[in-house]
């Protein structure tokens, strides 16, 4: 039977504590020494709509999902049967999703019978939440209170599942006292007394009828479960940005949040603004004003900061740095959901030709680097610099063993300062044109760096100018800069081959759907026979063409995989380097690839030759 | 060189400004130069924002670090510079368009946070360099000469728009009178938090009601002039407790029952001014000891954010 792997659902109306089920489910997993990958679908609403949590368990590192489910925690009926007899039904349950031989576990108040579920070879695991809660509360010597202790029914889930799965429940107490404020440390005794409870009746009940089981490992370190939002605050810390702003939106206010967390430990200013345009115009003048400035958005906020990148650009202010979390579109689109559908907007964001950096993390560790070095690139070359994340990355969680800050050295560019200023007395020019396109730059408070500078074409002093060869001086000093660009950039920044160097197929991607695509390799290779590789590309403008020709070139089948309708990065690639990738797995119903998918995809793909797949798992 | 240094800075550039002959700014400009020296503050010390139109090119003639912005964001790019370094005076400059208009919602939000600097709108109703649209202070029925019918929008009151955002310092001053603008100017650049300065200006080109003539009271039968001083009649402005609400809501009242004052009779002066917490003073309550009234430009990296990892283990 399944030894250490196990892929866990929650689910439940939003509100109703999954979150904080899965969240102590998932640390008490890495407590043990396992592996998670854990990530939330949940509607754009506060209270009331069906939302899920997965975590998935191994004994190895994994970075994504998979469609089928082990053990389902089924916190309502909606959760098992969807709302198919609602007027207007959006999803049929997850009971369906459940691979044979896996369970149900539920509330046996709920009232839903085996026949309901109708899945013979599906066991259902029916629990007395009431029961266990009055039982725990007792033992803890105390009188049960519905309004009180009902919010432990997120206890009697997690201790459930571990007892099922022949986990060792005292962790989960652990990790509670460890969360709970000081204010609160009295509640640890009960939730121990409910886990205990819980506990016995599982065994007792069901001893090892389940199948699946999980040990604790002896863990190799001190492993973390954190987000893509969280690694890329980080990242802004290290960098020492300090000037941050946002407006509320999903999915990227996590790391605004997060911030705001720190705000009083480190020295960062982070600005709640009006809106988008506000956002992005504070950025750059916090920029100009010499502090490492960003922003953070998702797509609709992003559409409205446009008019800032294009300023920043043309006015060579270093950075800001701009995240942008992808999220379902067009328009407000699937606000809560998932998608890749950015990447040519993020390439083109505004009128006219300007410079810009755009590069796309794909896990935990290259979001908290390429942020840090985002800042590098925005100080050097003087322009906005756009990282692209999206909504699995930010608000998954994923086991990480550490955050590695090797080789990371900040680097603020080229500065005028009058002590050094080699211009032997002759004014400054802030738009001086170089052979680099950089002009040397200064700060304001800075004596003698003086300087007026413009969102109008502009002479190299900053004065308004539309004449024809300074406008061509400027033109091409600005986007000069892109080339000085790519050719400090290492190529390991830019992309990556994973995998071995020759392959039956290369695989194409860009950021979170790194993940599932790595931990799908191993499985196509050993159980599928189609040995691949894996062009993972990084660095979007200024786009490393001739490298990724020449790799493109070597490889014997070429399939693209995106969580988006058009294939953006196959377009771009099309666009820079002349080759069509005709195969295509694309994933574009606002949910993230799993790997299953990828290796069905791929499988197909490979199989049939050049076809346009599009993966769904409703 | 030698001259030169001992010499006062003037604020003054070598570049001629291209607005028209008669124009208001110019009026602006000089009071604003003429502050800023009054003040003698260095000039690296200083930093211009302005928007877009013809009083956006207002820091291309001010010698001072300057920043010529977007339509409707000299407020917010304002804010961010100020926050990266505290110790920069900022002035951000822009028209009536750019601030009440496509800049309506930072003007808002800007009273809301009470940073400390200054900002001076060029009022003249219309949209100068667009040749001579309706401008959001424009008042219903005008009409002026490249307008092809009479306004049928009404005007706002930046005056009571920024009294009930939460500007501390709220003025209305005068282009024509560039010495009591400048002395208007210097209180607002002083006063501890945003300052607002609403400047009543013609435009000689796009503008025929509201003209200098007009502002004099030349159509007037007794020929008095229109603007005055709200000093000359003993206004009183200024909030003595702020902790008192109701002498905050008295004062507040007062000077928007003055800024509705129009037609014969216009105030200018000082009409609402409080003393209150800056947005930086939230800032350094939020911070640990070490880094009050932290300039953020000099945030170092290579932050030490281990304490931190704690929460994810």
């Amino acid at each position: 039977m399944p030894l250490n792997k196990l892929s866990w659902m929650i689910g439940g109306p939003q509100g109703s504590g999954i979150n904080r089920s899965a969240e102590v489910f998932a640390r008490a997993c890495i407590r043990n020494g396992l592996h998670v990958f854990s990530n939330i679908e949940y509607h754009s609403n506060i209270m009331g709509r069906h939302s899920f949590y997965r975590v998935r368990v191994n004994d190895k590192r994994i970075r994504s999902h998979v469609d089928s489910v082990d053990l389902l925690l089924a916190l309502d009926e909606e959760t098992l049967l969807g709302d198919v007899d609602s007027p207007y039904p959006t999803h049929r349950g997850h009971v369906h999703e459940i691979a044979p031989g896996g369970g149900v576990i539920l509330d046996s108040a709920l009232g839903v019978s085996e026949e309901q579920i109708g899945r013979d070879e599906v066991q259902v695991f029916a629990i007395p939440y009431a029961d266990l809660l009055k039982e725990g509360v007792s033992r803890a010597g105390l009188e049960y209170n519905s309004r009180r202790h009902d919010i432990m029914r997120n206890i009697v889930s997690v201790a459930a599942s571990f007892a099922l799965v022949d986990m060792d429940t005292s962790v989960i107490v652990d990790i509670l006292r460890q969360q709970l404020p000081a204010r609160r440390a009295h509640l640890v005794e009960v939730n121990a007394r409910v886990v205990e409870a819980t506990t016995q009746f599982v065994k007792d009940e069901f001893g090892t009828d389940f199948g699946f089981t999980l040990e604790s490992l002896a863990r190799d370190s001190d492993r973390m479960i954190i987000r893509g939002a969280d690694a890329v605050g980080l990242g802004k810390l290290y960098a020492g940005c300090s000037f941050q702003t946002y407006y509320p939106i999903a999915p990227a206010t996590e790391e605004s949040e997060f911030l705001e967390t720190v705000q009083t430990q480190f020295p960062i200013t982070i600005l709640q603004a009006e809106d988008e345009i506000a956002c992005i115009n504070m950025a750059v003048g916090a920029a100009h004003g010499g502090a490492r400035a960003a922003t953070s958005t998702a797509g609709p906020g992003f559409s409205m900061m446009c008019e800032g990148l294009g300023f920043a650009a043309m006015t060579e202010a270093p950075g800001p740095v701009v995240c942008l979390y992808q999220r379902g579109g067009p328009s407000t689109g699937l606000p809560t959901r998932h998608s890749q559908g950015d990447l040519k907007f993020a390439l083109n964001p505004g009128h006219g030709d300007f410079p810009h950096i755009v590069v796309a993390p794909g896990d935990i560790q290259e979001s908290f680097e390429f942020t840090f070095k985002a800042f590098n690139y925005g100080d050097k070359y003087q322009m906005p610099v756009i990282v692209l994340l999206d909504r699995v990355l930010a608000n998954s969680f994923w086991a990480v063993d550490e955050i590695s800050v090797d080789g990371l050295v900040a680097d603020r560019g080229e500065l005028f300062s009058e002590n050094g200023a080699a211009n032997g007395g002759a004014p400054y020019k802030r738009h001086a044109v170089t052979e680099s396109g950089v002009s040397p730059r200064s700060i304001p408070g800075e004596p003698g760096g003086l300087f007026v500078t413009t969102s109008d074409e502009h002479t190299d002093s900053g004065k308004i100018s539309e004449g024809i060869e300074n406008r061509l001086a400027q033109m091409d000093k600005r986007m000069r800069k892109l080339d000085l660009m790519a050719a400090e950039t290492p190529a390991a920044d830019k992309w990556t081959l994973h995998g071995p160097e020759q392959a039956d197929a290369t695989l194409v991607s860009w950021g979170s759907t790194k993940g599932a695509i790595i931990d799908a390799m191993r499985v196509l290779d050993e159980d599928l026979g189609i040995k691949v590789n894996f062009l993972q590309i990084r660095l979007m403008r200024p786009f490393p063409a001739e490298d990724i020709a020449k790799v493109l070139d070597e490889a014997n089948k070429l399939i693209l995989i995106e969580d988006n309708y058009s294939g953006q990065l196959g377009e771009l690639i099309r666009e820079k380097t002349g080759i069509d990738i005709e195969s295509k797995v694309l994933k574009y119903d606002g949910r993230p690839i799993s790997q299953n998918e990828v290796e069905e995809g791929v499988a197909e793909a490979a199989r049939v030759g050049p076809v346009r797949l599009v993966m769904s798992h409703p | 060189m030698a001259v030169a240094e001992l010499k006062r800075p003037d604020f003054k550039v070598d570049v001629r400004p291209d607005w028209c002959p008669g124009c208001g700014d110019f009026g602006i400009l000089n009071a604003i130069r003429q502050a800023l020296a009054n003040m003698r503050l260095e000039p690296h010390n200083v930093a211009v924002v302005s928007g877009i139109g013809c009083s956006g090119k207002t820091p291309h003639y001010i010698g001072t670090y300057g920043f010529h912005t977007l339509h409707g964001r000299a407020l917010p790019f304002a804010t961010g510079i100020k926050l990266a370094n505290r110790e920069l005076t900022v002035i951000a400059v822009g028209g009536d368009g750019d601030g009440y208009g496509i800049g309506a919602g930072y003007f808002v939000n800007t009273g809301r946070r009470n940073l400390d600097f200054t900002y001076i709108v060029f009022n003249n109703g219309v949209y100068g360099l667009t040749k001579g649209q309706a401008s959001p202070t424009l008042v219903r029925g005008e009409q002026t000469k490249s307008m092809s019918e009479a306004a049928i929008q009404d005007g706002i009151n930046p005056i009571g728009l920024a009294i009930s955002s939460g500007y501390t310092f709220v003025a209305r001053g005068y282009a024509m009178d560039p010495r009591g603008l400048a002395k208007l100017i210097v209180d607002a650049v002083r006063h501890r938090g945003t300052s607002f300065i609403d400047v009543l200006q013609p435009c000689p080109v796009y503008n025929d009601k509201q003209t200098v003539e007009w502002y004099m009271g030349r159509d007037r039968e007794d020929k008095q002039r229109r603007v005055y001083q709200l000093i000359e009649e003993g206004f009183d402005p200024v909030v003595r407790d702020p902790s008192n609400v109701d002498e905050i809501v008295q004062k507040k009242q007062i000077a928007l029952a003055k800024s509705y004052e129009w037609g014969d009779r216009i105030p200018i002066g000082v009409l609402f001014q409080i003393d209150m917490p800056t947005f930086e003073d939230g800032l350094d309550l939020r911070r640990p000891d070490g880094s009050k009234g932290a300039i953020m430009k000099q945030a170092a990296p290579y932050q030490d954010f281990s304490s931190v990892l704690g929460r994810f283990r």
